[in-house]
């Protein structure tokens, strides 16, 4: 047994005696915690994995709160069929503000929260049929097993279980295609939409599980208090929610529980402490809170989770037995067209970046693209994988028509990437790295991933990304986490995650840039073995060395034109090229 | 009687102007903090209640908390100024950091609590109360902000929530719970064919006005208005010739701080403002400013003036709901923008 | 223009290593630029060539070495002090202000003259281009890329840099504007400016530099008098690869 699963069976036995052995005070002050931790598990999700926020997680507990008090309240209905009516009006508010704001940039998100959540404050203070500022009294209390649970101890278990749930859900999610899809969506679309990810419709997917998430919480606090009024759904209830995601670690499922506990607790003792103090009566520990937010961003951006997580035991990431492969792709003929490039235009403003540039690749072959800097290159890369089309021109793959494609699609057709500035997700193993380049491979849904209903395709695609690890050879390094290899292996892993995805044509944007000669020498060895193997490759690449002893043919760019095409030896004793790189021979004219 | 009676019309609407004419200063100076330094700045709505609840204990004669916040700030600052300087082995000039901070808080210590029993004039005390507020723009950047300025839009606008929230439970402890007016600068009314005005209405719009054309002036004729243009265009060219981003960011918060403090003085009349007040009125200008995109000035004004507008109406007829009104507003035009807005993918290179 | 001792060069880089991240993209850099000279550093792209001018500009930090400016030490220096001390970057991608108009641009570049006297030098940068005078009130991202770079120089001259750090200046320029714009680093040389030139451009550089260096992979490969350096066969080796590596090296 390792020691990660010992402390967990330990903490889960004392998470169980809790309820027994504290005084029942301290168990009301549990419930809350554990409660207020399955709304901070939702943002762990948004903020730190995803890395938007929302200050509205308060509103939405509100909305299911409220739903299930009007519910058994006034029509007499089961708490627990409450539950379902509460939460699908929750992710319903929350699926609109997601879709009004996600397009944009990451601070539309929590602004537009911020508005809702105070907005909805009012509506509640303001409905006379929710109460009012009052709220609505005498909320049934739940009951299991034949029994009611209206003492905080029972509660607790419920509680518990809550959490419980919402934090394995959590986790599983984390360790499944969708969560690799969230965790890449982080530094930005680009590279999640490489790989064939949704990233608009995952980021609205994740916000509505959050927000499910407060309403869960919400549905378990009006059912623990009774009662519900609207302050505890307020603005600043929300942002405390945030506050305890911040300083627990947003980056981790258990920093929401460390956070939740920290908040409740602190601003439980500060209530006692502070208006002595100060000689007044308010809410005195907001300002304690403001300050601790601001020194934990300031010293510790990463929250207090990752300082315990230090000295915790790590759990190995557990290889599944493979049961099938995944479908390979159908592999286009040697030597016939596999991408081709017709009369491509790309206009920014007055500046022509890419001037009527044609070209084609067959299958089989590897196509070096080269040219001085600002020669328009990567603008042309740019057109082919999706990420800004052409204003003009054709451009084929596969036989489709892909100027109008999105990246996603055009990956979905076989073509697969690296980047320029390498993109990988340094928290995780070189092993789940690899995995998301399968992303478009395996179908496993948000819910399927949550449940660890995708354990078959999962294992599938851990195999799949071994053996590219082994292909390229990184398989020894499978385990560690790739933040930690040299840039050389890093550029070598992201070839290894763009094979996975089984790639027809395989693009390299300047895999050489930042390299040491040894680590260029290696490169240069396994995309010759690639070569060998039959892969396609277009190559975008200033390094000459590499790009002359590997490609069959080359593409030769300057000021957005084609200005020459030909084999290696035909480009070298080229007359423009030689002029485009070393510049004209100005050498005997009169300059001064 | 609806809205559109010819006695009530006018006077929602001036009203709504008026309002409208803060929210828009307000507005400015959230584009401006935006632009220059990232900092989604939500606290500044607390300084327009700094400037309105600094003024109310002035004219009863206490020195306002307001002072407590200046020193400990001032003095956080000098020490973290200091600090660098003994870091970048300047031990001398961190010295000199910490007595001329000193003898600052000093000179401003005395200077209050000598002024605030006097009952001076409003003039002279309004003085003192842009004296007291606006430094804590600044002082707000270093201490907060300038320790962060490498972190995401994200990080910041987590960090001007938190600073939100403990600027208002200051406010809370200096201040006390109770809401305050302040006298109007010009008392009195100007009646205009059917329509009466009060001066003090016509003073925030001029007020207002002439604030936006000093700054309009500012930002397109001076040099430290074109650096700050600059900045917020380009920041890595605004350091090659020679502008630093702290002192940028130092300038703007000063700015912010001075529109927070006026713009509390001229509200402070026809709105009792409390502790938590600021949050609301600030979100008002955000609104303004979510209109411009959080980059156009012009939209920005205009987005304000409408929410002062859309607020006064609804406050006479759905007088519970005009908060609700207004911050669903946010709706439709987080919605124009979100169509109207090209997704941009970032640049590889 | 101070005279500069005996000796002592204007700008010293010495050992220079700068990373990012993981990535070495310096490996000990080591030159001088003698005060009234232009110095070229030429090479492939990603050899190093913008590192090493961010690097001595301090936008970028070294992770060991020194940078000498007239004899003193730049460490813990920020850009913009740099500035005010006389040393001005013209940035590969111009970083001007796009939004401003080309006066404004141009009057920014004076920023750390504060005391005035900026307005003669306006006049003197209009009559050096005198097709920015002709678009002073035009916004600077609607000029062409070769008037871009005029003014992206101009701004650099308003600071009265005593050294003037070039990152490719030809860069997407057509040959004649190349040409222009060399002819006037030239000039400012006689005019006392100190000049470091980073091209991709070689031989055009070479032309009219007192001294060269050839950077590769981070390291200094060649170095020497420019006209001997552009009759070196190792240069065009080093370009394109293949023959000539071993005599390089």
């Amino acid at each position: 047994m390792n020691g990660r699963l010992v402390l967990s069976v330990v903490a889960a036995a004392v998470a169980l005696a809790l309820p027994l052995v504290l005084p029942l005070f301290q168990v009301t002050l549990l419930v809350n915690i554990l409660i207020f931790a399955v709304v901070a598990v939702g943002l762990v999700l948004l903020t730190g994995i995803v890395g938007l926020t929302s200050f509205g997680q308060a509103a939405f507990m509100g909305v299911s709160a409220y739903t299930t008090a009007l519910l058994t309240t006034q029509a007499g209905w089961n708490p627990w069929l409450a539950l379902p009516a509460g939460l699908a009006l929750t992710g319903l508010v929350a699926w609109l503000l997601g879709l009004l704001t996600l397009r944009m940039q990451g601070h539309y998100l929590p602004l537009a929260t911020i508005a809702w959540g105070m907005s909805l404050y009012y509506v509640f203070g303001n409905t006379p049929a929710l109460g009012g500022f009052t709220g609505l009294t005498n909320i049934p209390p739940l009951a299991a097993f034949g029994m009611n649970l209206t003492s905080p101890r029972a509660f607790a278990y419920l509680a518990l279980l809550a959490l419980g749930l919402t934090a394995l859900g959590a986790q599983f999610l984390l360790s499944s295609r969708t969560g690799r899809a969230m965790r890449a969506l982080r530094s930005g679309p680009l590279v999640a939409e490489a790989f064939g990810v949704n990233a608009f419709r995952l980021r609205v997917q994740v916000f509505v599980l959050a927000a499910l998430m407060a309403g869960l919480a919400g549905w378990l606090y009006a059912h623990s208090q009774r009662f519900v009024n609207p302050t505890p759904f307020s603005l600043q209830a929300g942002i405390e929610y945030l506050f305890m995601a911040v300083v627990g670690g947003s980056g981790y499922v258990w920093g929401a529980l460390l956070g939740s506990g920290l908040i409740t607790g602190l601003r439980e003792w500060l209530r006692g402490v502070l208006p002595e103090l100060l000689g007044a009566q308010g809410n005195f520990e907001v300002i304690v809170f403001g300050v601790l937010v601001i020194l934990t961003l300031q010293f510790a951006r990463r929250g207090l989770w990752p300082l315990l997580e230090r000295v915790l035991p790590q759990a190995p990431l557990r290889l599944l037995p493979e049961r099938n492969r995944l479908p390979a792709r159908q592999k286009p003929v040697p030597g016939t067209p596999l991408l081709t490039v017709e009369h491509a235009v790309k206009q920014f403003g007055g500046l022509r970046a890419v001037n009527d540039v044609s070209f084609e690749l067959r299958a089989g072959e590897i196509l070096g693209l080269i040219g001085p800097n600002g020669a328009g290159k990567s603008t042309l890369f740019n057109l082919v994988t999706g990420v800004n089309p052409a204003t003009s021109g054709r451009v084929t793959f596969m036989g489709r028509d892909i100027t109008r494609l999105t990246a996603g699609q055009i990956h979905r057709l076989g073509l697969s990437r690296t980047f320029q500035h390498v993109h990988l997700l340094p928290e995780l193993s070189l092993l789940e790295n690899a995995m998301m380049g399968g992303y478009a491979r395996g179908r496993a849904g948000l819910l399927a991933s949550l449940l660890h209903l995708e354990r078959r395709e999962e294992a599938a695609l851990q195999h799949e990304a071994l053996r590219q690890l082994e292909r390229v050879g990184l398989e020894e390094q499978a385990h560690i986490l790739a933040g930690n290899l040299p840039l050389g292996q890093q550029r070598v892993l992201e070839v290894a995650r763009a094979l996975v995805a089984d790639p027809a044509l395989l693009l390299l944007d300047e895999p050489a840039a930042g390299l040491r000669y040894g680590e260029k020498g290696e490169l240069a060895a396994l995309l010759r073995r690639l070569r060998d193997e039959g892969v396609t490759v277009l190559l975008v690449e200033h390094d000459m060395d590499l790009v002359m002893g590997l490609v069959d043919r080359l593409v030769v760019m300057n000021y957005g034109e084609k200005l020459a095409e030909g084999t290696p030896s035909e480009i070298r004793a080229h007359p423009a090229v030689r002029e485009a790189y070393l510049g004209a021979d100005v050498s005997g004219e009169e300059v001064a | 009687m609806d809205i559109f009676d010819p006695a009530i019309f006018p006077v929602l609407a001036a009203d709504g102007l008026t309002n409208g004419a803060v929210y828009a200063l307000l507005a400015l100076a959230l584009v401006l903090v935006f632009a220059v330094t990232r900092v989604v700045f939500i606290p500044q709505g607390e300084l327009v209640v700094f400037g309105t609840l600094t003024l109310a204990a002035l004219q009863l004669g206490r020195v306002p908390g307001t002072l407590w916040l200046l020193l400990g700030l001032l003095a956080l600052a000098a020490v973290l100024e200091a600090a660098t300087q003994v870091r970048r082995g300047q031990a001398g000039r961190g010295l000199l950091t910490l007595a001329g901070a000193a003898g600052v808080g000093g000179v401003v210590w005395a200077l209050t609590t000598w002024a605030a029993p006097l009952g001076w004039p409003l003039w002279a005390q309004a003085l003192l109360t842009l004296a007291l507020v606006t430094p804590l723009g600044p002082l707000l950047y270093r201490t907060v902000y300038q320790p962060l300025r490498d972190a995401t839009v994200l990080v910041l606008l987590i960090a001007s929530v938190a600073l939100h929230l403990a600027l208002t439970g200051l406010a809370l402890v200096f201040f006390g719970p109770e809401g305050s007016r302040t006298p109007p600068f010009a008392p009195g009314t100007q009646t205009l064919g059917q329509v009466t005005l009060s001066n003090q209405s016509l003073l925030v719009i001029l007020l207002s006005a002439g604030l936006m054309l000093g700054l309009f002036f500012f930002f397109g004729r001076t040099m430290a208005g074109k650096a700050l243009r600059a900045t917020a265009v380009n920041r890595l060219g605004a350091r090659l010739v020679g502008i630093s981003p702290a002192s940028a960011g130092l300038l703007t918060f000063t700015l912010a701080a001075l529109i927070g403090a006026v713009g509390g003085m001229m509200i402070g009349p026809s709105v009792a403002l409390n502790y938590d007040s600021g949050f609301l009125i600030g979100l008002k200008g955000f609104i303004g400013a979510i209109i411009g995109g959080l980059v156009s000035y012009p939209l920005a004004a205009a987005g304000a003036l409408l929410v002062g507008l859309i607020e006064s109406f609804a406050s006479f007829s759905l007088s519970a709901w005009k908060e609700v009104i207004v911050f669903t507003l946010i709706l439709p035009v987080l919605l124009w923008r979100s169509l109207t807005t090209r997704h941009v993918p970032e640049d590889e290179e | 223009m101070t005279a500069q001792l005996a000796g002592t060069p204007l700008l010293e880089v010495r050992g220079l290593h700068t990373r990012y991240g993981r990535v070495e993209a310096l490996g000990g850099v080591s030159l001088e630029v003698p005060a009234e000279h232009i110095v070229s550093v030429i090479g492939a792209n990603g050899a190093g060539k913008t590192t090493l001018l961010n690097s001595v500009m301090g936008i970028l930090t070294p992770a060991a070495g020194e940078v000498f400016y007239a004899g003193e030490p730049l460490r813990g220096v920020p850009p913009e002090a740099r500035v005010a001390r006389g040393i001005t970057l013209v940035p590969e991608r111009r970083e001007l202000f796009a939004s401003m108009t080309v006066a404004d641009n141009l009057q920014l570049g004076a920023y750390t003259r504060r005391r005035g006297g900026w307005r003669s030098d306006l006049d003197g940068v209009y009559a050096r281009f005198p097709r920015l005078a002709e678009r002073r009130r035009q916004l600077a991202g609607t000029l062409s890329g070769g008037e871009q770079q005029m003014l992206a120089i101009g701004r650099a001259l308003m600071a009265r840099p005593r050294l003037l750090l070039l990152d490719e200046p030809s860069l997407g320029l057509a040959p004649l504007i190349v040409r222009d714009i060399l002819r006037i680093v030239q000039g400012l040389r006689e005019e006392g400016v100190t000049v470091l030139l980073v091209e991709q451009n070689a031989r055009a550089s070479l032309a009219i530099s007192d001294e060269g260096y050839v950077l590769e992979t981070g390291r200094v490969r060649l170095s020497g008098p420019a006209h001997e350096l552009a009759r070196d066969e190792a240069l065009g080796a080093s370009y394109l690869g293949g023959e000539g590596r071993a005599q390089g090296a």
